[in-house]
């Protein structure tokens, strides 16, 4: 599209196009070898038709624009398009680009590149058009053909934030300028923005890149965060994933993420307002693993993979700067938990005897799913060297949950997140198939216990009123009470390296439409 | 200069205002219990003192299904429409 420009040429003198004369613009940049073999003939253009047309050159680099005039002694005006702005809403792909203009802006030839045969009809053209005689080309000395340059505008850091500045760009969030004088990173900081760590810059040019990471809107509105009940577009949801270091391929999982816990099931208003101090914990399944290279094996659950350090991190900052949810205003945590900066981790779906988590869920094994959990604590682990009994193994993972929240607690209606180690599952299926169905159960029978024991005592004043007691049947007192209220409370996913018997438990919140209920949302990519 | 996006819901800042006190209190008063254990120990004893002292105002009570959750929008709005005061109480 031929858009009006005001540029400035080597004289100080500000051209403005549309002029209401025919025009040739012609786009060069000095680095590009055509260019320099078209630059003297569009010069012979400038001296055969100046008087009746609008000969300029718009060289894309100033530095560039004198070594062309110098080296080619060039007369006609040339324009300083470093910014390539009339570049990129011209919208052409290679220089030298030619466009002869009627004096209305009609487009009448475009050319790129270098024909010579092109090139000499336009000389037809132009002459014939402006009544006049061709420019003095020696076009025989000329190669018939030479190949262009990329236009400077089409650099990706040059291009995105171009982009970024265009009419049309898809960004719509409030711009906030930093002084040069200022530090960007404590900037952010003193704005309130990070989570205590710092935070990657979310400039435009970012956020175009991390939006090309999905398909979707950049306005399309993913959910209403609570508390503030804002809604937050996949705009939004970028910028904060650029801030937390997300690559764009994260970000469908993080879209995903904050579906799923913008749900009045995962109910995120209390689990981030409970004095408790609850958490989202992600896990994710399906082939987007493998794709986006999360590390689902050893230190699964720690530091140093990206993926899985910063999807955790960018649903957070979502939830605290959209959401508006912070410590000291609705985050009420007492002690609160790391795992509120990020917690997120793949299931090692091919180390596991069992059926995913998401399938288990009822998704398709090809589906890509992040499954949100609230959970308190974790992961604490559960230590067993010595087993060597399938039922010796599975007991050992039901008293390692039996401490969750306090070990004389039973009978409780709250979720546990149980990430088996491969050692470990290798120990529950030695002797064949160990389902995750026997594995509860397992849990269950191991975690039973004589209602009495959770009657307050002089060690601990938690558990069953006296009161209550007193007023239970011996029989009553007698009965096994197992550690869950359910067998589903029980979740189990594989993940670690292949070697150490150390698996690993997240204990849940309230579990319940009083509390929350995790959620699964399919990835869309 | 670096320009960077507004991460945030670009809630413009407002400075809250308290509503005007009168010096007396006339019309309905609710009372919203938010579902924490022992919150209607706490309005039981409120109500049976504004009551006492306050036997012209009308004493309405109300309850939120779960303290967890945000207040629900219905209940909101029959407080607003129904209430020329509210007192909400929390517990523990």
């Amino acid at each position: 599209m031929t858009t009006a420009f005001d540029l400035i040429d080597m004289e100080g003198v500000t051209r403005a196009y549309p002029t209401g004369r025919p025009s040739l613009i012609c786009f060069v940049k000095e680095d590009c070898q055509t260019c320099n073999l078209a630059a003297p003939v569009i010069e012979s253009f400038a001296r055969a038709w100046g008087a009746k047309a609008d000969v300029w050159m718009l060289g894309q680099s100033a530095d560039g624009n004198l070594i062309l005039k110098d080296k080619h002694g060039l007369t006609l005006p040339i324009l300083d398009e470093s910014g390539c702005r009339t570049s990129f809403a011209w919208g052409f792909e290679i220089v030298p680009a030619l466009f002869w203009l009627g004096a209305d802006g009609t487009l009448k030839t475009r050319l790129e590149g270098f024909v010579r045969q092109e090139w000499q009809d336009l000389d037809t053209q132009i002459a014939a058009d402006l009544k006049a005689q061709p420019a003095a080309v020696a076009w025989s000395e000329l190669p018939e053909w030479r190949p262009g340059c990329g236009s400077k505008h089409l650099d990706p850091q040059i291009h995105d934030k171009l982009l970024a500045d265009a009419t049309d760009s898809p960004i719509r969030a409030r711009r906030i300028e930093i002084a040069s004088a200022d530090d960007i990173a404590e900037f952010m900081y003193d704005q309130g923005f990070s989570d205590g760590l710092p935070l990657v810059p979310p400039t435009a040019e970012r956020v175009l890149r991390m939006l090309n990471g999905t398909s979707r809107g950049a306005q399309d509105v993913v959910a209403i965060v609570p508390p503030n009940m804002a809604p937050v577009t996949v705009e939004k949801i970028a910028i904060n994933a650029v801030m937390a270091g997300c690559k764009p391929e994260y970000l469908p999982v993080v879209i995903a993420a904050v579906e799923a816990v913008c749900t009045d099931e995962f109910n995120m208003h209390g689990v981030n307002a409970t004095t408790m101090g609850a958490s989202p914990v992600l896990v994710i399944n399906g082939p987007i693993r493998a794709r986006i290279g999360m590390n689902m094996k050893l230190a699964a659950l720690g530091p140093d993979n990206r993926a899985n350090a910063t999807i955790g991190r960018a649903l957070r900052l979502v939830v605290r700067n959209v959401g508006g949810a912070r410590p000291g205003g609705t985050d009420r945590s007492t002690l609160s938990t790391p795992m509120k900066i990020t917690m997120c981790f793949p299931e090692w779906e091919e180390g596991s005897p069992w059926e995913p988590l998401h399938v288990e869920r009822g998704f398709r094994a090809e589906d890509s799913v992040v499954t949100a959990f609230a959970m308190t604590s974790g992961p604490t682990q559960i230590v067993d060297q010595e087993s060597r009994q399938p039922d010796q193994m599975g007991g050992t993972l039901g008293l390692g949950l039996e401490s969750m929240f306090l070990s004389k607690i039973h009978r409780m209606p709250t979720d546990a997140l149980l990430v088996v180690c491969p050692e470990h599952v290798k120990t529950l299926i030695s002797e064949g198939d160990y389902s995750k169905a026997r594995l509860r159960a397992r849990i269950q029978a191991v975690t039973a216990r004589p209602l009495r024991e959770m009657v307050a005592n002089e060690i601990s004043g938690a558990g069953i009123p006296l009161a209550m007691a007193a007023k239970m049947s011996e029989a009553h007192l007698s009965s096994l009470v197992p550690k869950f209220a359910d067998e589903q409370n029980i979740h189990i996913v594989v993940a670690g390296s292949e070697a150490g018997k150390f698996s690993a438990a997240f204990h849940g919140w309230v579990t319940g439409p009083m509390g929350s209920i995790s959620v699964s949302r399919k990835i869309e990519t | 200069m670096t320009t960077i996006l507004d991460p945030t819901d670009e809630r413009v800042p407002v400075a809250r205002r308290i509503t005007p006190r009168t010096g007396d209190i006339t019309g309905v008063v609710g009372l919203l219990d938010i579902s924490k254990p022992r919150g209607n120990v706490m309005l039981d004893e409120l109500e049976r003192l504004m009551a006492e002292r306050l036997p012209g105002v009308e004493l309405r009570r109300y309850r939120k299904p779960t303290f967890t959750k945000p207040c629900p929008t219905d209940l909101r709005l029959q407080i607003k429409s129904e209430c020329n005061y509210l007192v909400e109480a929390l517990a523990d």
